[in-house]
């Protein structure tokens, strides 16, 4: 078992402008969960072929446990690297599907066989290990693959989107079942993936990444609660984060014809600006006798709760189709209807987000 | 309603059943043709007279490789040609259906398990790894890292004595101006493992001659790529006593197939020592030589082959003088088409054209050795289609696949399904699938907060 740790982390691809990864300061702990998410090109997997050896470092270090790794080959750094190479092969048995690569690693039979048996019991593949795979099911073959991972017993695990060519019923169920494998195996993991919804879900912490640059790193629920600027805001959480910009004015900020009161100490930050950015997460906000005016444009219901999507009112319909949407989380015992107007209000004004335009960055605390 | 995404719409494509799942297709459309295993549902189409294949997979993922093909198809990568992404699927009950990918059948492709169905020597194993490694280079020289190398994703060809691969697979890929030197140990750290396994897989099957050792295997790809890889990108210092190097450098690779586009060569100060290094090589020498002189369209080795024909006949009728265009435009008149003409209509489904040249000029050697003289082309063609062609099995659509590795498949379109003598016991109880089955379909993706919170501690306000 290992931490892992990048130090000021930097790679430049050669004839690049700027670094696909700059700067990356990031420490992992033993047995810890981390998961590297970001839009597509922000960098992730070049932080993960950094960690394992396969793109140089073109600056700062790279350690696993206490051992600078920075300049060592892939095969000295005990890591395992995960594809997605679920192919099942089959003339071969479901353990030698799991075990092969160990074969190819020169580990004697006697220990691959008690490997295999090893993971097969995590995976409860005990009954299946002489089956040909031929009649698996989608979830069996999961896990075999996660299986295949299992057996090699490295320090760090590297997956890269694992699930990411899986439907989504498959994608839910083995993503819940690879987090609580390693949690059981208590090996550090390093996991990147695109997908928000699967960081947050899967992650003891979260690193958020952007065009190369780590936005914020910290558990899921504290990237929710106080995301440290307007990229993290917008990109956690689904439906997103509502951005209003207003402009502040006496005791608040003027959206509409509705000010949002701001306490003095948050605005006397934005001391020069004349506009601020005032997020409001969609179950923080309700419907109210005061508010900003919002004309519904589709309601879904989602069970007790449920969703109200619309546009400040009083908008012709040029504006509106440019206009930003906002969403609110209701409940469905009275929701509003399509096509009305309702005012909504932030429930919980310590909830609210007030965030510069300028720095880009959260002014609450 | 479907919608259809293609840069080369073929109508007939849009009356098909779009409104049933792949695997639910009834057979007047599909071909059982003999393919590598795949965790999609994948099958073969028939539309007219031509023969699709047909990739049931997520949005993004039919998108991507849509666009990655296309890119490596003007690249000049060889590749499978994507013809359309079918979206917006719905099924009978309006339950959306996921996308499929479209590609064009690619005509006389030996997946590799038919090819090792039929019992493949240790040399001809060796030749199919130098295929997919050249194709692996040549995939890195324009940038494409595959993330999927296996020999499941590769197409081969009969290349006159050699093979020539195609990629099908573009699904993991990425396109990059140029990729590092990790970037592609990454490639090869996928395909030593992937090979290995199948390979494996291949031995269990009793399919891989005993004289072949897959951990062997593996390792002499990697040895094999490293060799070509230096020989195409790597740098070269001598003294200025030396120049016939550089032309050397450019015949090499020239017999690999390659032509030099831009070759760099820097001088040291006293001009006592050069360094060359070629800065781009294109694949294709031979067959774009070809290209240009005939119109023949043939693969690499084909061409080597036909040119060296091509030359034998011009010295042969005293033509070194005339014009090679004139004289490339006789030889197809009179050498190449009659061979090609020759082949009944029953037998051309065998061999294409320029493989059965290539061998029936094989076959005239071994004639006119054995019989010691001179045996004329035609009379060589008629004895190659009686003792050879009628013997072979048809290549260009084989509908054997039902017998793919000496077994009946379970399922003739699908050779992931197995085989039909698999066991059939029971499956053993598996809790974790009456878990996976009690969860209920998952909706919109939304975050579930709620959950999220009820799991962790409260964060601090
Ligand atoms: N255009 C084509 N011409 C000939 N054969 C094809 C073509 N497209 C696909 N195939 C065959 O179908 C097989 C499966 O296709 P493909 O590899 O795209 O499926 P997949 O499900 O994405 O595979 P994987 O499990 O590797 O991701 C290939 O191995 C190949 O034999
Ligand atoms: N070989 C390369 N040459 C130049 N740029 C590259 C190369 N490989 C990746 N990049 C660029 O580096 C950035 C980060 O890429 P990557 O780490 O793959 O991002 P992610 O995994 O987050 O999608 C992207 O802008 C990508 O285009
Ligand atoms: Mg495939
Ligand atoms: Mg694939």
């Amino acid at each position: 078992m290992a931490t892992v740790s990048f130090q000021q982390a930097t790679r430049v691809y050669p004839g690049g402008d700027k670094p696909a990864v700059d700067k990356l300061e990031l420490e992992i702990g033993d047995g810890e969960f981390m998961v590297l998410v970001g839009p597509s090109g922000c960098g992730k997997s070049t932080s993960l072929r950094m960690l394992a050896g396969l793109e140089e470092v073109n600056e700062g270090k790279i350690f696993i446990g206490d051992r600078d790794v920075t300049d060592l080959p892939p095969k000295d750094r005990d890591i395992a690297m995960v594809f997605q190479n679920y192919a099942l092969y089959p003339h071969m048995t479901v353990a030698d599907n799991m075990g092969f690569a160990l074969k190819m690693a020169g580990i004697p039979k006697a220990e691959r066989d008690t490997r295999v048996m090893e993971a097969a019991k995590l995976l409860g593949l005990e009954e299946f290990l002489a089956r040909k795979p031929k009649a698996l099911s989608g979830g069996q073959r999961q896990r075999v693959a996660m299986g295949r991972a299992i057996v090699r017993q490295p320090q760090v695990f590297l997956m890269d989107e694992p699930l990411s060519n899986l439907d989504a019923k498959l994608r839910v169920s083995t993503r819940t079942q690879i987090s609580a494998l390693v949690t059981r195996l208590g090996v550090t993991t390093v996991y990147v993936t695109h997908d928000q919804i699967e960081a947050m879900t899967m992650g003891d912490r979260v690193a958020v990444m952007k065009d190369g640059l780590l936005q914020q790193v910290d558990s899921p629920l504290a990237l929710y609660d106080h995301p440290a600027n307007l990229f993290v805001a917008g990109f956690i959480g689904s439906p997103a984060m509502n951005l209003i910009e207003g402009k502040i004015v006496e005791g608040g900020v003027r959206v509409g014809d509705f000010v949002m009161p701001v306490a003095r100490e948050i605005l006397a930050k934005a001391a020069g600006e004349d506009s601020l950015v005032l997020g409001v997460r969609p179950e923080n906000l309700v419907v109210a006798e005061q508010g900003l005016a919002i004309d519904v444009d589709l309601v879904e219901e989602l069970g007790a709760d449920g969703y109200v999507y619309g546009t400040m009112a009083g908008l012709d319909t040029a504006e509106k189709l440019k206009a930003q949407q906002i969403v609110a989380r209701i409940s469905t015992r009275t929701p509003p209807q399509r096509g009305t107007s309702v005012k909504l209000n932030v429930a919980d004004p310590k909830l609210m987000h007030v965030f510069s335009k300028a720095t880009q960055q959260r002014l609450n605390d | 309603m479907p919608r259809f995404l293609s840069s080369r719409p073929d109508s007939r494509l849009i009356p098909l059943p779009w409104e049933l799942p792949l695997s639910q297709w009834p057979e007047d459309h599909l071909v059982a043709l003999p393919r590598g295993i795949s965790r999609h549902v994948v099958r073969f189409i028939k539309v007219g007279n031509a023969v699709y294949a047909a990739k049931e997979v997520l949005e993004h993922l039919a998108l991507h490789e849509y666009r990655l093909l296309t890119e490596l198809h003007r690249a000049g990568t060889p590749s499978v040609e994507p013809l359309a992404v079918i979206t917006g699927r719905l099924g009978s009950e309006d339950q959306p259906l996921d996308p499929v990918l479209v590609t064009r059948h690619l005509e006389f492709s030996l997946p590799y398990r038919s090819l090792f169905a039929q019992g493949v020597r240790s040399e001809t194993v060796g030749r199919l790894l130098d295929a997919l490694v050249l194709l692996l280079a040549r995939l890195h020289l324009v940038g494409f890292l595959w993330g999927d190398v296996s020999l499941s994703n590769v197409l081969f060809r009969r290349d006159a004595g050699e093979f020539a691969a195609y990629l099908v697979d573009a699904e993991t890929g990425e396109m990059h101006p140029r990729l590092t030197d990790g970037q592609r140990e990454h490639d090869l750290a996928i395909a030593t493992t992937n090979l290995f396994g199948e390979f494996c897989d291949l031995e269990a099957g009793k399919l891989l001659d005993d004289s072949l050792d897959p951990q062997r295997l593996v390792d002499s790809i990697l040895a094999r790529y490293r060799e070509l890889w230096a020989e195409l990108t790597g740098a070269e210092e001598f003294s200025d006593t030396e120049m016939f190097r550089i032309e050397k450098r450019v015949r090499r690779l020239n017999a690999l197939g390659f032509d030099v586009a831009e070759l760099a060569i820097d001088t040291s100060p006293d001009g006592s020592r050069l360094r060359i290094q070629p800065k781009v090589v294109d694949a294709g020498h031979h067959s774009r030589r070809l290209l240009r002189l005939t119109g023949l369209d043939v693969e690499e080795n084909q061409a080597r082959r036909l040119l060296n024909d091509l030359d034998t006949f011009r010295a042969r009728s005293n033509q070194a003088s005339v014009d090679e265009a004139v004289v490339a435009h006789r030889w197809v008149t009179e050498s190449f088409a009659p061979v090609v003409a020759a082949v009944p209509d029953d037998l051309r489904g065998k061999r294409e054209g320029a493989q059965i040249f290539h061998e029936v000029l094989d076959y005239r050697w071994y004639a006119s050795q054995r019989e010691q003289r001179e045996v004329p082309l035609l009379e060589a063609t008629a004895g190659y289609i009686r003792d050879v062609l009628t013997t072979l099995p048809d290549e260009a659509i084989a509908p054997e696949a039902v017998h793919l590795d000496g077994r009946q498949l379970a399922n003739p379109y699908d050779p992931s399904a197995g085989f039909v003598d698999d066991s059939d016991e029971p499956m053993p109880v598996d809790p974790w699938e009456d878990i996976e089955e009690s969860e209920p379909e998952p909706g919109p993706a939304y975050l579930d907060i709620d959950a999220l919170r009820a799991r962790s501690k409260p964060s601090p306000q």
